[in-house]
């Protein structure tokens, strides 16, 4: 289809959108007021995104882009109402100014040193500082790291059940379990080669992998299906009104 | 046979489209039974005394919604039903406007007071260190709540220095915070801990459903259509069922009939 | 000058490492709120790494107007965007920034109307994309490729209401795969996984790996 034809479609469903809008807030189906005007918004993004699935076009990319502007000021904002004012600002700088009863916690300038520090990345000279900083919260991230994972991820996950279990179906899926984490534990150990015996055992490893890969893919179909569920709703519900 | 193989894609789109719109439009209902993982959390808040505290996280952000709100409020409207208190929180910094609405809105239906019933805690951001810091002492890690309020004396928090006085904590999750939840939370701090997560990542948590570090899993729309059918409050998430499972028949058509073509025009090479 | 751009942050993240990882095993008071300060620290510190990705974006995006790249007036949008929700953010309905959140403001209507909306539509888009590659290229050519199709239409129809519509097995063979087959394999792949974070950290810690100090001296 050619740009002609695209601009054609393009204006007339911007007529059709505006027609309809303009429909909903004669008949007060829609008010006049923050709530209706946002969900105009609302659909007019939804519906902007979506039309990237006949081409892309400029319609999406301006949605996208104001998204993601959006999104970034959200979380400055958040961030400083939930982690900067009342970590640093409330418990370091407004003692000094107001009588709150408590004395200011001097010990918040050393976080607050290390916080600005990691800004100073983007400087010329003094981005080194920077350094300490990522020093700081990536030894802290690794040393918490060890015993936690080991305890949790590693001494808890090799509690296996009894290979005579209650009943024979128990039993066969005990033994089961223990053949696939055996067997895909050999087959990502690439140190040795994948043959004879460690080859035998890995292709089980794999079969292992692939149903656990078709189940990844059936329940990714189910969340994405999901996802595209919930906005149809949202458009022929809470927009349209045609179901309650 | 080999223009079938290439057809538009703009079609198949259209099909999905119409796989989706048409059963929400038609309404027919589908049963849903709840699985023994979903009962695991059920159960669990259905044990809880009055009065005991209940930390849910809501650990995600406008990009999961569809999947975890209709997840969050059916849990909440189990909790404040049986006169549970509530406390909330987050990880994710884009979840904050969605956890705090819906639990301002559920508490609302049942009369629940805000400060006194249930509060939110806002948005932390380190995961691990968040929840560290939570499980030494929940009022370092929080010391106002999202709000502005202090959290110190707060009748909500009664009885709660850190998580290990939680009766249970459920982790609404888009990401990997249950497994942190589990290593820097549950393992250390020892509180049943429940999960809730998108169906992306839901294979993904049946190695701790097994070894029981998790004492249920709510995965995906179906997981919030079972919890809601549950509590016999069947809302959003039960009427996306059917679309569900349209859709769901649709895919699997496409992938066989796919596979059909494929392997006729191979032959006919 | 190398001594404090590279030396001085290599023993800070080893006496950091240690320290943090030795404190798990000891029960002692000093050693709990040593936990409790650190970890109060990492926090305030993680919160200013938002303005790190803000400068990043904006950066990005700076670069593209400037240089007028194809596409560059899309980049006002971003622009527009972050800064009208941080000036309505920072207004905070009258209340200004310096006192608590508001509630109903036109910043909380900012979220729900428009990063709410675009957010969620954005990742739904993918629903269309995973129809469409069901059809056109997911192909069972292989005997593992097969086995790994076969898995997912079993659980794709299994785990919907219509999967007991269709034969009444197929809802407890979805549940037998996911609690079975899946969990080992998952099992195999988290311990793996947990091993190899144990490795990185352990090389962190000894400064053996150090990509975290960025490029330079």
């Amino acid at each position: 289809m050619d740009k002609k034809t695209d601009v054609s479609i393009l204006t007339w469903i911007l007529v059709a959108f505006c027609i309809v809008n303009i429909f909903f807030l004669v008949t007060g189906k829609l008010g006049f007021d923050a709530k209706g005007l946002g969900i105009i918004t609302a659909v007019a993004l939804t519906l902007a995104m979506y039309s990237f699935l006949y081409k892309d076009n400029p319609v999406f990319k301006i949605a996208e882009n104001l998204f993601v502007g959006v999104a970034m000021g959200y979380w400055i904002i958040i961030t400083w109402f939930n982690i900067l004012k009342p970590d640093v600002y409330e418990q370091l700088i407004v003692p000094f100014f107001k009588d709150t009863g408590n004395a200011p916690q001097y010990i918040v300038i050393i976080p607050t040193i290390l916080g600005i520090f990691m800004l100073l990345r983007f400087s010329d000279k003094l981005s080194w500082l920077s350094r300490w900083s990522f020093a700081f919260v990536v030894g802290l991230g690794a040393g918490i790291t060890i015993p936690n994972f080991i305890h949790a991820f590693i001494l808890k996950q090799l509690t296996f059940d009894s290979l005579i279990a209650g009943s024979l179906p128990d039993s066969i899926n005990n033994f089961l379990i223990l053949l696939g984490v055996v067997s895909v534990l050999i087959y990502f150990f690439f140190s040795l080669e994948h043959k004879g015996v460690i080859g035998g055992v890995s292709r089980i490893g794999v079969w292992f992998l692939m149903i656990a890969f078709g189940a990844s893919f059936g329940f990714t179909v189910m969340a994405r299906m999901s996802l595209l569920i919930g906005r149809i709703q949202f458009l022929i519900r809470d927009w349209l009104g045609i179901i309650q | 046979m080999e223009r079938l193989l290439r057809v538009d894609r703009r079609i198949l789109f259209a099909f999905v489209a119409a796989a989706v719109t048409i059963p929400l439009l038609i309404k027919f209902d589908l049963p849903v039974i709840a699985t023994k993982e979903v009962k695991g959390i059920y159960n669990k808040i259905e044990s809880l005394p009055e009065g005991s505290h209940v930390l849910i996280a809501f650990d995600y952000d406008p990009a999961s919604k569809e999947e975890l709100q209709p997840m969050a409020i059916a849990l909440l409207h189990h909790c404040f039903k049986n006169n549970i208190k509530v406390i909330g929180m987050t990880l994710n910094p884009g979840g904050t406007g969605l956890a705090d609405s819906a639990i301002t809105e559920v508490g609302n239906e049942y009369g629940r007071k805000y400060k006194e019933d249930y509060v939110f805690l806002g948005y932390k951001t380190g995961v691990e260190l968040v929840m560290i810091n939570m499980g030494e002492n929940i009022y370092s890690a929080f010391p106002k709540d999202f709000k502005g309020n202090a959290t110190t004396d707060m009748p909500a928090l009664k009885d709660v220095q850190s998580l290990q006085d939680f009766d249970f904590v459920v982790d609404l999750a888009s990401g990997s915070s249950i497994e942190a939840w589990i290593a820097f939370g549950k393992e250390k701090y020892n509180f049943d801990l429940g999960a809730g997560c998108t169906a992306v990542i839901g294979p993904d948590m049946y190695p701790f459903l097994q070894s029981k570090q998790i004492e249920g899993l709510m995965s995906g729309l179906k997981g919030a259509a079972e919890y809601e059918t549950l509590i016999e409050r069947k809302s959003s998430a039960v009427a996306g069922m059917s679309p569900q499972s349209v859709v769901h028949v649709l895919v699997v058509l496409f992938v066989i009939f796919g596979n059909f073509l494929y392997f006729m025009t191979g032959r006919k090479k | 000058m190398n001594f404090f751009k590279r030396t001085i942050p290599l023993i800070i993240a080893f006496i950091m490492g240690i320290m943090m990882a030795f404190q798990y095993y000891v029960p002692h008071e000093a050693s709990q709120s040593l936990l409790k300060v650190v970890t109060r620290w990492g926090i305030t510190i993680a919160g200013f790494a938002v303005f790190i990705g803000a400068y990043s974006l904006f950066h990005l995006h700076w670069n593209k107007i400037k240089r007028k790249v194809p596409g560059w007036g899309y980049s006002n949008f971003v622009f527009f965007g972050a800064g009208i929700t941080v000036i309505f953010g920072l207004y905070n309905g009258g209340e200004f920034f310096l006192h608590d959140k508001q509630e109903g403001t036109m910043f909380d209507w900012m979220y729900f109307n428009v990063q709410v909306p675009a957010g969620a539509t954005m990742f739904s888009i993918l629903a269309f994309f995973m129809a469409s590659a069901a059809y056109r290229t997911f192909r069972a050519r292989t005997s593992e490729a097969t086995i790994l199709l076969v898995a997912a239409v079993i659980v794709m129809l299994g785990r919907v209401p219509v999967g007991a519509l269709i034969w009444e097995f197929l809802p407890p063979i979805a549940d037998w795969i996911m609690s079975v087959p899946n969990m080992a394999a998952k099992r195999g792949i988290l311990i793996g996984v947990s091993i190899g974070a144990i490795a990185t950290s352990l090389r962190i810690i000894f400064g053996i790996e150090r990509a975290y100090l960025g490029g330079g001296d």
